[in-house]
């Protein structure tokens, strides 16, 4: 077997453990939390042998050692790994607080991300190391990223669930807040759904996707009526999401997650996130370019929004300490953190870079 | 650690000049402001391409803003939005950053620095009672076998235990990581070096870059504006190289290899005269790195084409011709012509030959050979496949096309850089204590029971208490198991 095939299994694991995780909130049947668990961590071993036997075949194609042979260089790679270190880090948590039930808020994550590799076709080749990514600062600077990426990732996680479970008054900033950032991701993914529905197309390259098919079914369609429609669609859905996003809360409520266990995890994560995000995204990141290119900092996209992404975690641990934020206001920064971090990754390589070079012809 | 922003408004019109301007810089509210307003710019300047063709703006605003983008962008370029990066409200914003770091710092340092400063001392029993974590515990025998047994204990958990002998027996006490509350300054004060770095880089040094041809030297480098920056000495380029993957055209190395010359004569570096780089490995020489950041090929009618030509009975030569001249296999009568030569040879579908890019990506030569001035054959010889050098009189090793190549130095001066480098390093060690490390205390009383040995022990820490709870459970679990 391949490591495509374990990386196939592995995902359909993830998709399955999120139904079961879901299940089990919804039932909050002990056996199929068991289930759940079990599924996870096949997929989990199945990953972590997907990974070694692409470092195997990387080793053999590349022909220039270990350290080169290690599979993260590009896109897919990278979102396979973070994946990996989302799991990972749900796992340990799940068997450190004996509590499931964030399964069903962190294997959808993990889920997306699979989804959105398939969706945009994304190129699975292996493909041989260019020069400027010969590099060991480059190789850590990627590796601690996805780590503090994925940490980055729980805490959004938990960050919505404390707002969904300490928020009932649908008037409120905290309530409107959740459930609409809820409902607009929500919303991009059943759109990205619907164009690899409508196209069924492999696009070789993630920039090539965005700019002629991302979207194209719905709010970029050429016909005004269906554009229309997808932004009343998505509306009504946010609507629904804010309508009847109070359900959430009794389902959580209803097991043994206190709203300060969940400010604690988020807590956590962000400080095990952001100094591990400091060295290997910012400062890994800028020895890289200096020794590559004579620059360590160009203010390009990518660097200027993880400099964003780090601004806002920096005002979460500053706000949390000197100001004594708790509550809404500091799950609402934490939220913020990860969609800055998701446009530090997905948006500067796909949007940024896709507007600009449809900008230019 | 809270700071309670009323006291600001009191006492408001005894305060002189200096300290409204040090209370301003230590407000939170200036950092949230500037954090802010950093980040909002920063994404206004991630969205417009920096330093790029009008057109090019004006096109990508056209989205936004339609008939109207002409002018929305003249707006946003006089605002300084196309360059943004570099303009001056922009570092001036960074400016106010450090300073409000810099106060902020300097404003809680000293409290901070007076627990630091301080080495635990034995406390009573009343303040033993306020400390978060408490535990008691009887131990069998004498308060000097309790007291040993405790200090190993103590020890395993990583503290070292101080002793101090009280009326009713002794209070050991113990502290571990008293300066990692150091950390967050540690972390900032690293800001302000990358900073300084940063700055030192700007004013004393200069990034440039520099073209040269296989077999040509220069003495000075360009910047971007086309200024000539004189590097103090003469670089060279002997050679420049692309190699590939086997079958692709996926490029496994660009490598230069370049000499450094004063005063017209070469000087070793390392203890050689030729310095090979490649992407990420540049050369330094007096303060200035050359790095190697891109490729271009230009021939001229000076290129040489090298060859290694071998007869079929062993006898080999090495051969250096120009376009349209010739070459002898050795031992026999046959010449060989280059009559063409693509930078990369490709065959379409219908088995044409055509080249398919304008960079050494597949060099190949087309030779004539001729026996006595009779036409012998003809044959396509590609650098990178060894099965094309062979012909029916013997093998040619196409080796190079060489003085056709030049390779594009990054060339930089950046004094800062050590600066920031060095500021990396104490980050990781601020960020380290900051978040990985706590203050941690332990007091100790032992005192004389009817049953044995009394045990009260009080703790305290500065961050992350849960588990600093643990390895107290973890300390009386080790002296009840003994």
């Amino acid at each position: 077997m391949d490591s495509s095939q374990f990386f196939g299994i592995s995902s359909i694991a993830y998709i399955l453990a999120m139904v079961a995780y879901i299940a089990y909130l919804v039932f909050r049947n002990s056996t199929v939390g068991i289930i759940a668990t079990t599924i996870t961590s096949v997929g989990f071993i199945s990953q972590t042998i997907a990974f070694f036997i692409r470092g195997k075949e990387f080793y053999d194609i590349g022909q220039m050692g270990i350290m080169r042979a290690i599979p993260l260089t590009n896109l897919y790679e990278s979102l396979i790994f973070f994946v990996w270190c989302l799991i990972l880090g749900y796992l340990i948590i799940e068997w450190k607080y004996k509590n499931r039930s964030f399964g069903a808020f962190i294997t959808p994550i993990a889920g997306m991300a699979l989804a959105f590799i398939d969706i945009s076709g994304m190129d699975k080749n292996i493909h041989p190391l260019i020069p400027a990514l010969q590099s060991n600062w480059l190789l850590a600077h990627v590796t601690l990223s996805f780590i503090a990426y994925a940490t980055f990732a729980i805490s959004f996680a938990t960050a919505i669930m404390y707002l969904a479970v300490t928020t009932d008054n649908k008037k409120s900033g905290a309530y409107i807040f959740w459930t609409v950032t809820l409902g607009i991701f929500i919303s991009i993914l059943v759109a990205m759904g619907i164009d690899f529905l409508t196209f069924k197309i492999a696009v070789r390259t993630p920039e090539a996707f965005i700019k002629s098919y991302l979207f194209k079914a719905t709010f970029r369609s050429a016909s005004g009526l269906i554009v229309l429609f997808s932004y009343a669609a998505s509306a009504v859905f946010v609507y629904l999401v804010w309508r009847y996003g109070y359900a959430l809360k009794k389902l959580i409520g209803s097991f043994s997650i206190s709203p300060d266990l969940l400010d604690d995890l988020t807590y956590k994560n962000i400080a095990i996130g952001f100094p591990i995000f400091t060295l290997g995204g910012l400062i890994f990141g800028a020895i890289w370019a200096d020794q590559a290119w004579g620059k360590y900092w160009s203010w390009d996209p990518k660097e200027t929004w993880s400099l964003i992404t780090w601004f806002v975690y920096a005002f979460y641990l500053h706000a949390r300490f000197l100001r004594g934020w708790r509550g809404h206001k500091i799950a609402i920064v934490a939220v913020i953190g990860f969609v800055c971090t998701i446009f530090t990754y997905l948006g500067v390589n796909l949007l940024l870079s896709g507007l600009h070079a449809y900008g230019g012809g | 650690m809270k700071i309670v922003e009323g006291d600001l408004m009191e006492n408001e019109k005894s305060k002189t000049l200096m300290d409204r301007i040090w209370d301003f810089f230590t407000s939170v509210r200036l950092a949230i402001v500037v954090f802010a307003v950093l980040s909002l710019t920063s994404i206004v300047g991630t969205i417009i391409e920096q330093g790029a063709e009008p057109e090019r703006n004006i096109k990508l605003l056209s989205k936004f803003f339609g008939d109207a983008s002409p002018t929305v962008f003249r707006i946003l370029d006089s605002l300084g939005f196309t360059n943004m990066f570099h303009s001056w409200w922009f570092i001036a914003l960074l400016f106010v950053f450090a300073a409000n770091l810099i106060i902020c710092s300097l404003d809680r340092l000293p409290r901070i620095w007076n627990i630091v400063k301080e080495p635990i001392k034995p406390l009573s029993i009343d303040l033993l009672n306020t400390m978060p974590i408490k535990r008691e515990v009887v131990l069998k025998g004498k308060i000097d076998n309790a007291k040993g047994v405790m200090e190993s204990a103590l020890k395993r958990i990583g503290f070292k235990a101080n002793i101090h002998l009280q009326d009713n027996g002794l209070q050991i006490y113990a502290e571990k990581g008293r300066h990692s509350r150091l950390g967050v300054y540690v972390t900032h004060f690293s800001i302000i070096l990358i900073l300084i770095g940063a700055v030192a880089g700007i004013f004393f040094g200069f990034n440039a870059s520099l073209n040269l041809l296989e077999g040509t030297t220069s003495a000075v480098a360009y910047m971007r504006n086309g200024k000539e920056i004189p590097l103090g000495f003469e670089i060279g380029c002997n050679d420049f190289e692309t190699s590939f993957y086997e079958n692709s055209d996926t490029p496994r190395s660009y490598k230069s290899w370049l000499t450094i010359l004063e005063n017209g004569r070469p000087i070793k570096i390392n203890g050689k005269e030729v310095t090979e780089i490649d992407v990420n490995r540049p050369l330094r020489y007096k303060g200035i790195t050359f790095y190697q950041s891109s490729y271009g090929f230009s021939p001229t009618k000076d290129s040489l084409f090298k060859f290694s030509v071998a007869s079929n009975d062993g006898k080999k030569q090495d051969v250096q011709i120009k376009f349209g001249e010739s070459f002898n296999i050795p031992g026999t009568n046959i010449i060989g012509k280059v009559a063409d030569f693509s930078p990369a040879l490709g065959i379409d579908e219908a088995g044409r030959l055509f080249t398919y890019a304008e960079m050494m990506n597949n060099p190949a030569v087309f030779v004539e050979f001729t026996e006595n001035g009779k036409s012998k054959y003809n044959q396509w010889i590609l650098k990178r496949y060894t099965q094309t050098w062979r012909v029916p009189d013997g093998i040619i090793e196409f080796k190079d096309l060489w003085g056709a190549q030049y390779t594009g130095l990054q060339v930089r001066k950046d004094p800062g850089v050590w600066i920031v480098y060095l500021g990396s390093l104490v980050m990781a060690v601020g960020l380290y204590a900051a978040f990985f490390m706590s203050h941690g205390r332990i007091w100790i009383n032992l005192r004389d029971d009817k049953n044995g040995t009394k045990i009260t022990i009080a703790a305290s820490v500065n961050k992350n208490k849960a588990a600093f709870e643990q390895k107290i459970n973890k300390l009386v679990k080790t002296i009840t198991v003994q």
